[in-house]
């Protein structure tokens, strides 16, 4: 049986862990394959990082942080943020990236999730979905999710149910869905807006924005369907450790991956 | 190591060079010569790699490489590789063993991504101290379908069941990612390194 997945998400920029973590016994607590590393033996099933570096001149910097980590974590690491090209995909693929994340670039040229999904196979394409809920401010708005980018600065008009489904015919292999509402509030993620999304596509769908508790991460799986739950501030500011998560999520039921933590 | 273009190589060549093994990167058939292990990664679709590899002769040096004895250790894609066709595509394969590549049959959501078990059909030392069910990372659509069943080594459930572990004497392939399933996974590796290191030494 398939497992459900934790994810630790880093942000990098300028080749430094961002949003302060709290790993004071780390002799370099800001050095990205430092951290993947920790995370990893701790039972991370997977690790991204989400490039939001400024300058494109700084992508070597994240290539070898890339490799660094893809050296140093026996986990599979998807990468995210700043990738345009199939030949930036190309680039972050030959550094030891097994997945790459395309989330402004899609909606600037969607037929480079097709591109890409023919070039290096949908399984290491993933749509990433920034979502905001609509908010009328008459009674009759469209309900649902508009898709934002920009890190929320940017409305796009797309509706965020109907990107994802489109995105995934167009050869995304799992989508990263995000809700900007919730991003960073740690009071839960939005379970409506990944359940409308599971029900859209038929590949597995990683629920992002909002991770607060383990109890969310079990309601984000178990009543919306995700395949796997992505959090970082809970994680960096040592809030829940990956096992503890693990161990609330296995006593809801859910069939997670068991790692023994060495002494 | 097989490098026909794309994809993560450095995590597999990498986890190789921990678990004992010289690793070297083969881009033209005169790499393979000399090698104990051809080892064949990627992911993705078998037409364009198919494409790739014999674009430069690697296909035909590959499956020469074998029949002088070589061990071929397919990974993920170089596992589906070894069969003769596959039924999505129509690609021709290299034929080592027989029988065909498909979809993940029944699978609830595909690709078929995260950790998933590996289960003992029968021993083999590729699998030695690595309990029975352990977790490994899959991410794929498509799966061998071997003509003899007997080659499989282990299984693994998503809807259907699909052979993950396939072994033909030294023709080996894995399904999973031993290079991104932790310490069973390394295990794995070093299992191929040992299985393979005595006929290094006796070739001198």
């Amino acid at each position: 049986m398939l497992l459900r997945r934790l994810i630790p998400c880093l942000d990098v920029a300028d080749g430094r862990v961002v949003k302060g973590t709290r790993f004071i016994d780390l002799s370099d607590e800001g050095d990205p394959p430092t951290l993947a590393a920790r995370y990893a033996e701790a039972g991370a099933d997977e690790l991204v990082f989400l490039d939001i570096t400024a300058a494109p001149e700084a992508r070597g910097t994240l290539l070898d942080i890339v490799e660094r980590t893809a050296r140093s974590a026996v986990v599979p690491l998807t990468v995210g943020g700043g990738v345009r090209s199939t030949a930036d995909i190309k680039a972050v693929l030959r550094a030891g990236a097994d997945k790459v994340a395309i989330n402004t670039a899609a909606v600037r040229d969607p037929a480079l999730i097709r591109r890409c999904a023919r070039m290096f196979g949908r399984q290491c394409v993933v749509a990433s979905i920034d979502a905001r809920g609509r908010v009328g401010t008459s009674g009759d708005a469209p309900p649902g999710w508009e898709v934002v980018v920009r890190g929320g600065r940017e409305a796009t008009g797309l509706d965020a149910v109907a990107w994802a489904r489109r995105l995934v015919e167009l050869g995304a292999g799992e989508v990263l869905l995000t809700s900007i509402d919730r991003d960073g509030t740690r009071g839960g993620y939005d379970v409506e807006l990944i359940r409308a999304v599971v029900a859209a596509v038929d590949v597995p769908v990683v629920a992002s924005g909002g991770a607060g508790t383990p109890a969310d991460m079990v309601a984000a799986i178990v009543e919306g369907g995700a395949d796997a739950v992505l959090a970082a501030s809970i994680f960096h500011r040592d809030l829940h450790s990956i096992g503890a998560v693990k161990e609330a999520l296995a006593a809801a039921g859910v069939p997670v991956r068991r790692v023994p933590v060495a002494a | 190591m097989v490098d026909y273009g794309a994809g993560n190589l450095v995590s597999i060549q990498h986890a190789l060079s921990r678990a004992g093994a010289t690793v070297r990167g083969a881009s033209r058939p005169a790499d393979l010569v000399g090698a104990d292990v051809v080892v064949v990664p990627g992911v993705g679709a078998s037409r364009p790699a198919m494409a790739q590899l014999r674009r430069h002769g690697l296909d035909r040096a590959v499956t020469d490489a074998v029949e002088d004895g070589a061990w071929y250790f397919g990974v993920c894609l170089g596992l589906q590789l070894l069969f003769e066709r596959s039924e999505e595509d129509g690609a021709e394969m290299l034929g080592l063993l027989q029988g065909s590549v498909q979809r993940v049959p029944d699978a609830p959501r595909l690709p078929h991504i995260g950790w998933n078990a590996l289960e003992r059909v029968r021993d083999h030392p590729l699998l030695d101290g690595v309990a029975d069910g352990a977790p490994a990372y899959f991410v794929h659509s498509f799966v061998a379908a071997p003509d003899d069943r007997s080659m499989v080594v282990a299984e693994t459930e998503h809807g259907g069941r699909f052979p993950s572990i396939v072994a033909s004497g030294r023709v080996l392939g894995i399904q999973c990612h031993p290079e991104r399933s932790g310490s069973d996974g390394l295990r794995i590796l070093a299992n191929l390194v040992r299985l393979a290191a005595p006929d290094a030494s006796a070739a001198g």
